[in-house]
């Protein structure tokens, strides 16, 4: 080991929902040096952007938003002084053996992990990944990009939206367009059936008179500099488009909502086997890949509905490690 | 009293800009008019990348020539600029023996225009430098002289090296009107101004016939030819160790197996005639006959594999390049019909219309001094580790990530909107932000806070690629968004 290397009992990447509950449980079950590594200035992850209720009723039985629901947890982490966070800080490079290359504004750093926990959490699929023909104009957010820019940055990326996808991220998106003063045209989804909880069907959808197109697809996108409108078309129960039923529906901004996928590049990198329909790692059980002493929390490791059940599984995970360090005598 | 210049170029592609490089080494005023908003928003961000070796050329054909001189040129101009080319090598392949005669008359085309080191390859040799070509290919002419670069990135850094030895660029403007009055041209554009020159070329590309007719050039015609193209993820960079290619066709070299400059490897082009020049929209029917085309050649390329695709359209003029002085409008070059091979063949074509200038009474003398090189821009991505983590000592914010899944740090978004990105699009070409898996899900709005800081605008303001392609939204109150790009320390 180079000797520039800084050595921890256990590095969590990732300072989201997942990553703060599985280093608040190390540090509960006697873990003594925890070092949490988190690439943007703040804790909390993607709950920031989600400023809508639903979080926590069963974790604090309590209907918190997103950044309430963070800050419960990021105030626990500031009293417990196992625990050491480094914000900005990237990770660009790890090792089978749990050695992990970093940097950060003003400084490179090797850091070596007795236990590792990857809470990398997971990004959306995008339009490219259907994929959907067509041009390429300004207009075509996944939908959490949209939603970063109403809810962190206030801004309106549109007025006219159809969604692709109803997933839970674009049920929410729909709602919040409308409470915007947008008109959300439509949620289309292939189908039978909605891919998003009951309870935001009808409150993200109903509530508002959004139509939901289900059994149906985009088939392709048109507009130059921005886009202007979409051509859908209905499928059948193989997801083959019935011919006559294709219909235009103009709009100004599309948001494509088709589901998440876990962002495993850096085990991926450390040579962890990937299932590679789920990207997830290949996993004898909860938390775990083949390599002894390297988990993986939360949405990396399998995409939850609900933070609360993230939060359940990741403390898990700080448990599995504790015990880990345990058996290697630490 | 207006500046008169020597030399207006019409056309900010790979063409114009490598003229305007050309020129700036004379002591010559020198003027390029984009009609976009930033330059290679044309014909030249959406191709496949390759210097061709001259290859697929009619042997007294004029860009068969320009090709090969071009492909040898090339290897300087990308040294001194300090863009990265790789020559990869190609093969085309054949997959029966009937088809041998084809490939031996293309081996004999090319040598005949000077191709270096041609050879032909048989089984045995694809399997040990192919591993991955389909076990059924017979044969391939092998020619190593073929590389690969980043088209957009290129024409970024010639337009910067002839600013830097004078030249001046004006973007955003149309050119509506031409002239010509007393020996001087006299061109008006779209938002009112006008230029004037003793010379002009038009290297407008899809567009050159349109410019031809301003000035009463009636017999360019540019029929579009689109080609849409699929690049796959990373993950399958080392899919081929050189480009593949098939037989050619008679229109097109036919639907490839490429390498790019970034590392993703691509498939396409398609080769469908359009009437439309600005008809960029992928097709169901494209991606299926890429895939065919392509799985031919090599059997393990997925559907799954594709992360990102676009469609460019090739600016056709018949069968070969038209590169002429106007004898009836004295002092106009017309540079058209630039497509394949119009990338590899930019810098001779450059030097092609210097002596057309020369020829028609423009006085080339040379600069006392000129800056051939070209301080190239610094990206974490191609660095080693070690040196990355130099840079991030010495310079702080280059170890600021911005772009999580290509490695972009904030201080090189900087850099490139001081080199001259101003939309989003001119952004990703420069440094790679947004062109990953997440397609700018996640940085989008950090590059859109370093844009608005740079420039001093508003949020409403910032756009993909110009006017139109705004992202946002205006009429709302944006006090939120605060143009200081927070971040900063």
């Amino acid at each position: 080991m180079k000797n520039n290397t800084v050595q921890h009992d256990c590095i969590i990447v990732g300072g989201g929902p997942a990553g703060m509950a599985a280093a608040l449980e190390a540090a509960a079950q006697g873990v003594k040096d925890i070092l949490l590594l988190e690439r943007d200035q703040y804790l909390g992850g993607i709950l920031n952007q989600c400023i809508h209720t639903g979080f926590g009723l069963h974790q604090f039985q309590a209907d918190l938003t997103g950044p309430e629901f963070s800050a419960r947890y990021i105030q626990r982490l500031h009293e417990t002084p196992q625990i050491r966070v480094s914000l900005q800080t990237f990770v660009v490079r790890l090792t089978p053996d749990k050695i992990l290359t970093c940097i950060k504004p003003g400084r490179m750093l090797t850091l070596a992990a007795k236990a590792l926990i990857l809470c990398t959490g997971c990004r959306e699929r995008t339009r490219e990944m259907i994929p959907i023909p067509g041009t390429r104009p300004a207009g075509v957010f996944p939908a959490g990009l949209a939603q970063k820019l109403i809810n962190m940055e206030g801004l309106l990326p549109g007025k006219e939206v159809v969604v692709i996808g109803s997933g839970d991220i674009g049920l929410i998106m729909a709602r919040r367009f409308s409470l915007e003063g947008a008109r959300v045209r439509a949620v289309i989804e292939i189908l039978p059936q909605s891919r998003g909880l009951a309870r935001n069907v009808v409150q993200c959808l109903e509530d508002f008179d959004i139509p939901l197109y289900l059994q149906h697809r985009v088939a392709c996108l048109y507009g130059r500099q921005r886009v202007e409108k979409v051509k859908v078309v209905r499928v059948d129960d193989s997801l083959r488009d019935l011919p006559g039923t294709a219909f235009f529906l103009p709009c100004d901004t599309v948001l494509v909502s088709v589901g998440l996928i876990p962002e495993n590049e850096l085990i991926e990198m450390a040579g962890v086997p990937l299932d590679p329909r789920t990207n997830t790692p290949v996993s004898p059980g909860i938390n775990q890949t083949s390599f002894p002493g390297l988990f993986v929390s939360g949405n990396a490791f399998r995409i939850y509905d609900l933070v609360d059940s993230v939060v359940r599984d990741s403390a898990c995970a700080g448990r599995q490690a504790a015990e880990y360090l345990r058996g290697l005598g630490t | 009293m207006k500046k008169t210049y020597d030399v207006i170029i019409i056309g900010g592609g790979v063409v114009g800009t490598s003229i305007a490089r050309e020129l700036s080494r004379f002591t010559l005023s020198v003027a390029l008019l984009e009609k976009e908003a930033e330059l290679a928003f044309g014909v030249s961000k959406s191709n496949s990348g390759i210097i061709h070796p001259g290859t697929q050329n009619p042997p007294f054909s004029l860009k068969g020539r320009l090709c090969v001189e071009g492909n040898r040129l090339m290897r300087t101009w990308a040294r001194e600029l300090g863009v990265h080319f790789v020559e990869v090598g190609e093969c085309i392949l054949i997959f029966e023996e009937k088809e041998r005669a084809a490939l031996l008359q293309i081996k004999a085309d090319a040598e005949s225009l000077g191709v270096p080191g041609l050879r032909l390859v048989d089984r045995a040799w694809l399997r040990d430098h192919e591993p991955n070509v389909n076990p059924e290919a017979l044969a391939a002419l092998y020619a190593p002289s073929a590389g690969i670069i980043s088209p957009y990135r290129l024409v970024y850094d010639l337009a910067e090296n002839a600013v830097r030895n004078g030249a001046e660029i004006f973007l955003e403007q149309k050119v509506v009107s031409l002239r010509k009055e007393n020996n001087l041209f006299w061109v008006g554009t779209e938002s009112g101004e006008s230029f004037q020159s003793r010379f002009l070329i038009n290297a407008a590309g899809l567009f050159a016939d349109e410019v031809a007719r301003l000035a009463g050039i009636h017999d360019i015609t540019i029929r579009p030819r689109k080609g849409e193209e699929y690049l796959l993820d990373k993950k399958r960079e080392n899919l081929t160790r050189h480009l593949l290619f098939p037989l050619p066709t008679k229109t097109s070299k036919g639907i490839l197996v490429i390498k790019t400059a970034d590392g993703n490897p691509m498939v396409g082009p398609t080769a469908r005639p359009t009437d439309d020049k600005e008809d960029l929209a992928t097709t169901d029917q494209g991606l299926q006959e890429v895939l065919a085309a392509v799985q031919k050649m090599v059997p393990s390329i997925r559907r799954e594999d594709i992360i990102a695709y676009f469609a460019g359209l090739r600016p056709v003029a018949g069968d070969d390049f038209i590169l002429r002085h106007e004898h009836g409008v004295p002092g106009m070059i017309q540079a058209a019909g630039m497509q394949s091979p119009g990338l590899t063949a930019a810098p001779a074509v450059a030097r092609c219309v210097c002596s057309l200038l020369a020829k028609n009474g423009l006085a080339l003398r040379r600069k006392w001094f000129f800056h051939r090189h070209r301080k190239a821009a610094r990206h974490l991505f191609t660095l080693p580790l070690g040196q990355a983590g130099k840079l991030i000592r010495r310079h702080p914010p280059y170890g600021d990530i911005v772009c999580r899944c290509e490695m972009v740090s904030a201080q090189e978004v900087r850099d490139a909107v001081h080199r001259g990105a101003r939309t989003l699009d001119g952004i990703k070409f420069r440094t790679r932000a947004q062109a990953g898996r997440c397609h700018g899900g996640f940085c989008t709005t950090r590059i859109m806070k370093i844009l608005a800081a740079e420039l001093n605008l508003p949020p409403e303001k910032i756009s993909k690629r110009g006017p139109g392609s705004e992202i946002v939204m205006a009429d709302r109150d944006t006090g939120v968004f605060e143009a200081k790009d927070q971040h900063e320390e």
